[in-house]
């Protein structure tokens, strides 16, 4: 009985050496690729900038928390699904004979709606946080401060960003100043393709379109360097379409600044003029202060694309609602 | 008298050859590969076999099998482009050197987008459902079978038109959605859109025709008895995924036909200004595009909901909480399409909406995994590939629902949108469901329908090499867009630190390359070794009617065509043992063959070839020509043949004995 047993277990393990197991050892060391790649990603990451992880402005904080709250929620149906999806495998794979098997058990009203209520709980919990918190990140909301908002004014151009400070007669390009703690409200428009203003570090990006003005408040809380990026396909410059956000730690300091500017000599003018001549498309422009002598350079360059309405003066106020 | 025969050829002039190194391999390599199959054909002599037995053939199998060969190929194509693009980011895009400029590289992310989504993922779909639907509802044919060649055809007319741009011409930068301004005739006024416009423009086409057929072949000519909740599931995702294709595509064809008066006669439906509004467009697009998503991952999960049961030897979990799971997703899948533009700046209620909406379809896809899972519970789960694809689908697909619930939160969305965040959510949900899908569905119906297993070894390690090199591919792509890299990227600054995990994103591509060279491996090496692996009609204990007629299918595929009385027919007939073999035959009147497919087909091509390049009177000629022969087309008679009782019973009786042998 015994030797019948010995044989049938050499039988068996013969029969399953000859099995190919190659298949298994690719898994296996592609596998060890994967550990390795992920173990150097996590050096790589040492002292790098996850930007949206590590807001530096009241509205990226808030996102970040949205995004983690909802990830949260999200678990709660994930990570049963895959403890089951790894559970069920092993349990009830062929070789286990030792498991039930019922092939003709196909429904139950307790289960089925187990998982159709669920989810709907949970999505009905993310519908409301969803509708408040968009409702909340509305970009073209103003934010609550004591501070009154700066107005900065942005033109997507081919490729490059000019930015308007019609308060302060001052615009600059690739190159975005402002003071920490203080709102900032851009009014964003195209003279170009449509293209997305973004800086991950203080959140909500929008589309530059022709024609029309998008707005977009952000605040920075910390002092720093950030950077901004188009993020929507606009021609060959595309790539280089990036500028750098520098803070200024107080109002005064940004005030004192903006006179430099205006006053300085090395600065040269913008207006119609060399509107024009920085239209001409170009990449990788450095940055770039200017006195503004025309304030209503923005709206121009929104009615250059408006000759069919009639009666547009004002053209950054006229889209937003 | 001098006569000016420059309007003969339009724009066309030999500028429009390329002058790129990479651009002329290309063009070289593709003619060099046309060339060596023209020769074989014409070597072998077999220009007539080709063209009598595939080209003209209304056999939904001959064609499924054509769509399947294209997809394969142009799966090829889109992966080469996948290679330059992250060569590109890996190596050479933090010092501006590298063969590949801007241009360039734009050209290649549209054409690599535009491929995947029309010519290889709408390819595997069509095809499995030419192979497998007809099979399922125990037909005999399509309701419409010249039709269905037309809409093949007319889908390799536009692969043909994508691929001739390489050679001829530039093709699109305006990325696979090509959005204006910057697709309108002021930012792109070369033939790249053009062609982008027509390659779509007549495979869509062909896909509403196709979408309007299996409708109505689903409708009408199921096996008697089977009744609609009787129908496999397969069957069910495919009505689901038909009725969007019909409804979404029309507005396709109307949005690229705007853009097409835009750039050719100079409207202003999405120009910038004169009243245009490119907005519009973004919005057509995208209520074409969000079902077209649904369109390629309904037949999907159709197919996983096919292969579980059948190997956890078990009935499916749910049926019809499964039925209503997909469509309500089919239904819902139309009140989304804004999620795609949150950042367009529409007001917080009109983005709050979209955003819920979008997160109620997580709902039906949710239950659609557990009753998958409790398919697996209490089952005899072999874990053959399709099945291992299903684990890998689950696995990846439930990380990209995560990712997409992400995505339909506006106030996330305005902080990953356009990145390469999205990038690796749309990724996650395409191979993921989509390619996984095919590939589970090659492995499981592939015997059925050549009489021969894959091999299942090297199936294995391309499963293998796929899941690692996903993971690989697009996990860095998820943090490169949380560090604020935007998609599309030819270069970026060094100081960033963002190569280190382009390159691991490279090394994913290059293992998810060696899976693909596993793939081709196997394919060779099972066809190679067919007789050894030779197996019998049902190899894998099947429940569904396609397993229960002979291999090779016979061209009528049912001899008999015995009632349904359950789910799951042909497990049930297994199971009582009432299943004989039929014995009394009738004569079966099967469609002739026929060239007006690849003919109306030749013919777009050409008139959409003349109107890239401004040749206006060919293109007259073209649609002049196009028009006779869809009148001729529909005046057909004597359109079939018969096979008398006598000779389905010679062919039963040999298609039977080789599966005995």
């Amino acid at each position: 009985m015994d030797a019948l047993r010995v044989y049938h277990r050499i039988i068996s393990m013969t029969a399953r050496k000859k099995k190919s197991r190659w298949p298994w050892l690719i898994a296996a060391s592609l596998l060890l690729v994967t550990v390795i790649s992920i173990v150097s990603i996590m050096i790589m990451l040492q002292g790098t900038d996850i930007a949206v992880l590590n807001p530096q402005g009241a509205i990226a904080s808030a996102e970040k928390d949205l995004l983690l709250f909802t990830l949260g929620l999200s678990a709660v149906v994930v990570v049963p699904v895959f403890i089951m999806i790894g559970a069920f495998a092993w349990r009830y794979r062929e070789g286990n004979i030792r498991a039930k098997y019922t092939p003709d058990h196909d429904s139950n009203k307790w289960l089925e709606g187990l998982w159709w209520g669920v989810p709907i709980v949970i999505i009905a919990i993310l519908g409301v946080v969803t509708w408040v918190s968009t409702h909340q990140l509305d970009p073209y909301k103003s934010l609550e401060s004591d501070e009154k908002a700066i107005t900065v004014q942005v033109v997507a151009m081919q490729w490059k960003w000019l930015f308007l400070y019609p308060d302060y007669d001052i615009a600059s390009v690739n190159v975005l100043k402002i003071p920490v703690g203080v709102p900032i409200e851009f009014h964003i428009t195209s003279d170009g393709p449509m293209s997305a203003f973004w800086i991950p570090s203080l959140g909500s990006q929008i589309y530059a379109m022709n024609g029309m003005s998008a707005r977009l408040s952000l605040v920075a809380d910390n002092p720093g360097e950030y950077r901004g990026s188009n993020t929507n396909i606009s021609g060959k410059g595309y790539a280089d379409m990036n500028f750098m956000v520098k803070t200024l730690d107080t109002r005064d300091e940004f005030e004192k600044w903006t006179a430099s500017v205006r006053g300085g000599d090395e600065h040269s003018h913008m207006d119609e003029g060399s509107y024009q001549k920085l239209a001409v498309p170009s990449s990788a422009n450095v940055p770039q202060y200017f006195h503004l002598h025309d304030v209503n350079l923005y709206a121009k360059v929104m009615n250059k694309y408006m000759h069919h309405e009639a009666g547009i003066k004002e053209g950054y106020d006229n889209h937003d609602h | 008298m001098i006569i000016d025969w420059g309007f003969l050829l339009g724009r066309l002039s030999l500028d429009a050859l390329p002058d790129n190194i990479v651009t002329v391999l290309g063009a070289l390599g593709g003619l060099f590969g046309v060339l060596l199959i023209v020769g074989l054909l014409t070597v072998t002599r077999r220009w007539s076999w080709l063209w009598k037995t595939w080209i003209t053939s209304l056999d939904p199998k001959k064609i499924g099998v054509m769509y399947l060969v294209v997809a394969g190929i142009m799966l090829l194509r889109g992966l080469a482009d996948v290679v330059m693009m992250r060569v590109q980011q890996a190596l050479f895009a933090t010092n501006g050197a590298g063969p590949i400029d801007a241009d360039m590289f734009q050209q290649v992310f549209s054409a690599h987008g535009t491929i995947m989504i029309f010519f290889v993922a709408m390819g595997i779909i069509f095809g499995l459902i030419n192979l497998i639907v007809p099979l399922q509802i125990g037909a005999r044919d399509v309701a419409f079978p010249l039709l269905n060649s037309i809409s093949f055809w007319l889908f390799f007319a536009g692969m043909a038109l994508m691929n001739v741009s390489l050679a001829v011409g530039e093709f699109s930068t305006a990325g696979w959605l090509a959005y204006p301004p910057l697709s309108g005739l002021e930012y792109s006024p070369g033939t790249g859109v053009d062609y982008w416009i027509w390659a779509l423009q007549i495979a869509g086409i062909g896909s509403l025709l196709s979408g309007v057929n299996f409708l109505v072949t689903i409708f009408t000519m199921r096996r008697k008895g089977m009744t609609p909740m009787k129908m496999p599931i397969f069957v069910w995702s495919v009505i689901g995924s038909m009725l969007l294709v019909v409804f979404a595509f029309p507005i396709l064809t109307a949005t690229l036909g705007m853009l097409t008066l835009d750039r050719t006669i100079e409207t202003h439906f999405f120009t910038s200004d004169l009243g245009g509004n490119p907005m519009m467009y973004v919005n057509l697009i995208w209520a074409w595009g969000h079902p077209e998503v649904y369109i390629l991952a309904l037949p999907a999960f159709g197919v996983f909901s096919e292969i579980v049961p059948v190997f956890s030897r078990k009935r499916l979990f749910g049926y019809t909480s499964m039925v209503w799971a997909l469509m309500a997703i089919a239904v819902l899948s139309f009140t989304v399409w804004l999620h795609h533009f949150f950042t367009m700046g529409a007001g917080a209620n009109v983005n709050a909406f979209f955003g819920i909406m979008t997160m109620i379809i997580a709902i039906p896809t949710g239950v659609k995994v557990f009753n998958w899972l409790f398919t697996m519970f209490r089952g005899r789960i072999s874990f053959k590939t399709p099945m291992l694809w299903f684990m890998g689908f689950i696995t990846t697909f439930t990380i990209g629902g995560v990712t997409g619930v992400l995505l339909a939160v506006p106030g996330i969305d305005f902080q990953v949108h356009n990145s390469l965040f999205l990038v690796a959510h749309f990724h996650n949900m395409i191979i993921g469901g989509v390619v996984f899908g095919a590939f589970a569905a090659l492995a499981y119906w592939w015997p059925k329908l050549t009489g021969f297993r894959l091999h299942e070894g090297l199936g294995v390690a391309a499963f293998w090499s796929w899941l690692v090199g996903f993971v690989l591919a697009f996990g860095p792509l998820y943090i490169l867009g949380l560090m604020g890299a935007a998609r599309r990227l030819d270069h970026y600054d060094a100081s960033l630190g963002w190569q280190g995990l382009f390159v691991v994103a490279g090394v994913g591509v290059m293992i998810i390359l060696l899976g693909v060279f596993f793939q081709v491996l196997q394919l060779a090496y099972s066809i190679w070794k067919r007789d050894e692996l030779r197996v019998g009609t049902d190899p894998w204990d099947g429940r569904t009617l396609e397993w229960s007629t002979s291999t090779p299918i016979a061209e009528y595929n049912f001899a008999a065509l015995d009632a349904v009385e359950q789910r799951d027919a042909f497990w049930a007939m297994k199971s009582s043992h009432v299943r004989e073999e039929a014995t009394k035959f009738s004569d079966i009147r099967i469609p002739k063959n026929s060239g007006f497919g690849p003919g109306i087909a030749a013919v777009a091509f050409v008139g959409a070839f003349a109107v890239i390049w401004y040749m206006w009177w060919l293109a007259a000629v073209a649609l002049v020509v196009t028009i006779v022969l869809a009148i001729c087309a529909g005046m057909r008679e004597d359109v079939e043949r018969t096979i008398t009782a006598e000779q389905v019973a010679a062919i039963e009786k040999k298609l039977w004995r080789t599966r005995r042998a």
